[in-house]
C-alpha cells in the first residue's frame, strides 16, 4: 500500500473538516479525490505530506507514518498545492535548480522523468516564473514536485483555473507518469477528469460517500435517470421542482437530468404534467448515469 | 552548507530582482543620513525678536543692538505697548519680547540695579529652554560691559567677586552637532533597515505561498533561517561601511576609535535585530501587519534611546525600561567608539548585554518558528 488513512478526523475551530476518513491507495495507482469546494481536500493533502497533524487517526505515506517519520515523507513524496506557490521573480530554470538542490538532486539526475514536461516549458527558462501563463505554471510547478523522483505525487487541484486544452494535456502527462510507477493522489472539482483515474474517492463535508473506480461507481446510481428537454428551461425547472415525484432534477448542459421517487414511473405521466403546465416541445429519454450523476445523488 | 549557499544565492537574486526594494535599501538610507545630520540639530537659529522700549536711552539701544548683532536673534519689530506684543505673540509673528521698563538707565547708573522682562513662547519647550540660554548669555554679557563703564575707584572694593566658568567639551570640542548626530542617525539606518527587510522576508514567503512548498522538502529549520537571514546580515554591515565613509568623508566626524571593535559589534546587533525580525515574521501573516508591528518596535526604540532626549532625563521607569533598547547601546558605543575612542573593555557592558540580547530573541525566535509551521 503506498497510501494508507484509518479514521483520521481533523477540525478547525468550529468546522469538521475531516470526519473518520479511512481507505487505501495501491502503489502506482492514480487516485482520484472528486468533491466540492470546501469539501476537505486540501485539508486531507496538508495532513498526508505532514504539514499538519490530524486530531485522531494514523496514515502512512509509503510505509512512513505520517507524524513520527515526517522527515522521510518529505524526502519522498512531491506536493503541488493547489495555489501557485514558486518563486514569481526567479526564472524558469532558476526554480527548478533551487527545488534540486533543496531536495540534494540536480535537474541532470532526474531529467528523464521530467523531460516530457520540461520541453515545454524549456524555450521560456530563462523567464520569470510570475510572467508564465497558468498552465505553462502549472507544468513547472510539476517538474519542481517531481524532480527529485518521488514514490508519491499529491497534487492539489491541479487543474483548476486552467484552460480545457493545457487540462487535457496536463492528464495525458498524469497517466505517463503513472507509467513509471509513481503513485499519484489528485483532487478535482471536474467530474469529467474523475473519469481519467483508476479510482475514485467522493468526499463531500468532511466524510467519504463512495469509493471505486469511475466505470463501477456509476452503478452506485440506483435509479433511472432521464434527459428532459423543453422549449423553456427556466419553466421545465421549476415545474419539476413543484412535481411530487420528483426526486432529483438538475440542469446537465442542454438538458435536465430527472429521477423519480418511484420504482414504476410512467413517462407519460410526467409529459402529461408538464404538458398541463404550459411547456412543448418536450422529449423525455432515458440515460446512463454519469459520475456526476451519481455524486449528485450520493451527496443529496 | 551547500543548500545555505544556495538559499542564499537565491535572496540576492531576489533582493537585486526586486526594482522597488534596492533603491530601498541602498539610496533611501543615504539620502536620509544627509539630510537627517544636517537638518537634526538642537541649534535655534533665526530666533523672531521683538521689544517694548519704554525708556528711549543710549542704553536700552546699546541692549538691542547687541541683539540685532546675534546670528541667533532675527530682530523683527518693536512695540509700542505691551497690549500690541502679546496680540503678536499670539499670532505666532514674535517669539520672544524683551521689554525695557521706563528709567532703565537712570536706576542702572544710580541704583546699579534694574530689572528687565522677558516674554518667551514656549509652545516648543525645549526651544523655549535654549532660547532663554541664548538671552540671558546676551544680557550678561551687556552687565559685564555696563560694570566696567560705571564702576568708580572707590566702588572696587565692593564689588562682588564674579566667578566665570569657561566650559571645555571634551570629544566635540566645538559641540558640533553633526559629530554628535551622525553615529546616532547611522545607528537608526543600519536598525531600520535589517529589522523592516528580515521582518517582511519570511512573511512574504508566507504570502505568496512558497513556505509552504519549502516545508514538505526536508530542509533544515535552520538551514532555512541562516539561508534566509544571513543576506539581511550582509546589507546591514554594508550600510554601516557605507555610512562611516559618508560620516568621515562627508561630515568629517572625527572617527578615533578602532574600526574593527565597530564591525565586532555591529555584527553581534545585527544578530538582535534579525532575531526579533524572524520573531515578528512568526507572528504576522502578510508583509503589511509585519510593517506595522515593526513600525512600532521601531518608534519605541528610536524615542527611547537617548538618541534625541537624553536618557538621564527620563523618568525613572522609563529608564528601565530604556535596557532592554538594542538601539540604546548601539547608540552608545557608535559615540564611545567613534568620537572618544574607547576600547573593548570600555564598551564590555554593552557588548555583553547585546550578546545576551541576541541569544535571548535568536532563541525565542527558533523556538517560534517551529510551532507554528
Amino acid at each position: 500500500m503506498s497510501i494508507t488513512l484509518n479514521h483520521i478526523s481533523k477540525s478547525y475551530k468550529n468546522v469538521q473538516a475531516l470526519n473518520d476518513i479511512s481507505f487505501n491507495v495501491k502503489a502506482g495507482e492514480l487516485f482520484g479525490l472528486i468533491g466540492p469546494d470546501g469539501a476537505g481536500k486540501t485539508t486531507l493533502f496538508r495532513i498526508l505530506t505532514t504539514l499538519l497533524t490530524a486530531d485522531s487517526g494514523s496514515a502512512t505515506v509509503s510505509n512512513f507514518d505520517v507524524v513520527k517519520d515526517y522527515k522521510k515523507i518529505r524526502n519522498s513524496v512531491g506536493y503541488m498545492p493547489g495555489k501557485f506557490s514558486l518563486y514569481q521573480d526567479l526564472t524558469v530554470e532558476e526554480n527548478l535548480n533551487f527545488f534540486a538542490t533543496i531536495f540534494g538532486t540536480t535537474i541532470k539526475e532526474n531529467y528523464d522523468l521530467i523531460k516530457d514536461i520540461y520541453v515545454q516549458i524549456e524555450p521560456f527558462k530563462n523567464r520569470r516564473a510570475g510572467k508564465l501563463s497558468g498552465g505553462m505554471k502549472q507544468k513547472l510547478a510539476l517538474c519542481c514536485a517531481l524532480i527529485h523522483k518521488p514514490e508519491v505525487l499529491f497534487l492539489d487541484e491541479p487543474t483548476t483555473g486552467v484552460d480545457p486544452v493545457s487540462r487535457k494535456e496536463f492528464w495525458d502527462m498524469l497517466k505517463r507518469l503513472q507509467q513509471t510507477g509513481i503513485t499519484i493522489l489528485v483532487s478535482t472539482p471536474y467530474m469529467d477528469e474523475a473519469a481519467l483515474c483508476d479510482r475514485i474517492a467522493f468526499i463531500q463535508n468532511g466524510s467519504i460517500l463512495e469509493i471505486d473506480s469511475p466505470q463501477e461507481i456509476v452503478k452506485h446510481f440506483s435509479k433511472t435517470l432521464y434527459n428532459i428537454r423543453a422549449h423553456n428551461m427556466y419553466q421545465l425547472m421549476e415545474s419539476l421542482s413543484h412535481y411530487k415525484h420528483t426526486f432529483s432534477a438538475y440542469p446537465f448542459g442542454e438538458y435536465v437530468h430527472y429521477s423519480d421517487n418511484r420504482m414504476d414511473m410512467n413517462p407519460n405521466e410526467l409529459h402529461m404534467y408538464l404538458v398541463s403546465k404550459g411547456l412543448n416541445e418536450i422529449i423525455i429519454e432515458v440515460t446512463q448515469p454519469t459520475i456526476e450523476d451519481t455524486f449528485m445523488a450520493l451527496a443529496k | 552548507m551547500k543548500i545555505i549557499i544556495f538559499i542564499i544565492q537565491k535572496e540576492f537574486k531576489q533582493i537585486f530582482r526586486n526594482k522597488g526594494m534596492l533603491p530601498i535599501i541602498f539610496i533611501m538610507p543615504l539620502i536620509q543620513l544627509i539630510i537627517l545630520s544636517n537638518a537634526a540639530t538642537f541649534d535655534i537659529k533665526n530666533i523672531k525678536f521683538s521689544y517694548i522700549d519704554n525708556d528711549h536711552s543710549s542704553y536700552s539701544r546699546n541692549l538691542i543692538r547687541k541683539f540685532e548683532a546675534s546670528k541667533y536673534f532675527h530682530v523683527i519689530t518693536s512695540f509700542p505697548n505691551e497690549h500690541l506684543s502679546n496680540s503678536a505673540m499670539l499670532n505666532g509673528d514674535v517669539d520672544i519680547v524683551l521689554e525695557i521698563p521706563q528709567h532703565f538707565e537712570r536706576n542702572l547708573t544710580k541704583d546699579k540695579h534694574t530689572n528687565l522682562s522677558v516674554t518667551i513662547n514656549a509652545i516648543d519647550g525645549a526651544a523655549a529652554g535654549v532660547e532663554n540660554v541664548y538671552i540671558n548669555q546676551i544680557i550678561q554679557n551687556f552687565n559685564r560691559h555696563i560694570k566696567l563703564k560705571l564702576m568708580q575707584p572707590n566702588d572696587a572694593q565692593i564689588t562682588n567677586l564674579n566667578i566665570i566658568s569657561i566650559p571645555s567639551f571634551w570629544y566635540n570640542k566645538t559641540l558640533n552637532y553633526k559629530t554628535f548626530m551622525v553615529p546616532g542617525i547611522l545607528v537608526l539606518l543600519v536598525t531600520m533597515i535589517t529589522l523592516f527587510l528580515s521582518g517582511m522576508n519570511i512573511v512574504r514567503e508566507k504570502e505568496i505561498g512558497t513556505l509552504e512548498q519549502i516545508n514538505v522538502t526536508p530542509i533544515k529549520k535552520s538551514q532555512f533561517i541562516i539561508g534566509k537571514l544571513f543576506p539581511f546580515w550582509i546589507i546591514g554591515i554594508g550600510i554601516l561601511s557605507i555610512g562611516l565613509i559618508i560620516a568621515k568623508v562627508l561630515f568629517k566626524v572625527p572617527i578615533i576609535g578602532n574600526f574593527g571593535l565597530l564591525y565586532l559589534y555591529t555584527s553581534i546587533y545585527i544578530f538582535v535585530i534579525l532575531g526579533i525580525g524572524l520573531f515578528i515574521s512568526n507572528f504576522t501573516d502578510t508583509q503589511q501587519q509585519a510593517m506595522f508591528i515593526s513600525w512600532f518596535f521601531m518608534v519605541i526604540f528610536i524615542l527611547m534611546s537617548g538618541l534625541f532626549t537624553p536618557i538621564e532625563s527620563m523618568p525613572k521607569w522609563a529608564q528601565i525600561i530604556t535596557e532592554f533598547n538594542p538601539i540604546k547601546y548601539f547608540v552608545q558605543v557608535m559615540r564611545m567608539v567613534m568620537l572618544k575612542g574607547s576600547g573593548i573593555v570600555d564598551i564590555l557592558p554593552q557588548l555583553l548585554k547585546t550578546i545576551l540580547y541576541a541569544f535571548i530573541m535568536n532563541g525565542l525566535a527558533v523556538w517560534s518558528y517551529k510551532k507554528t509551521s
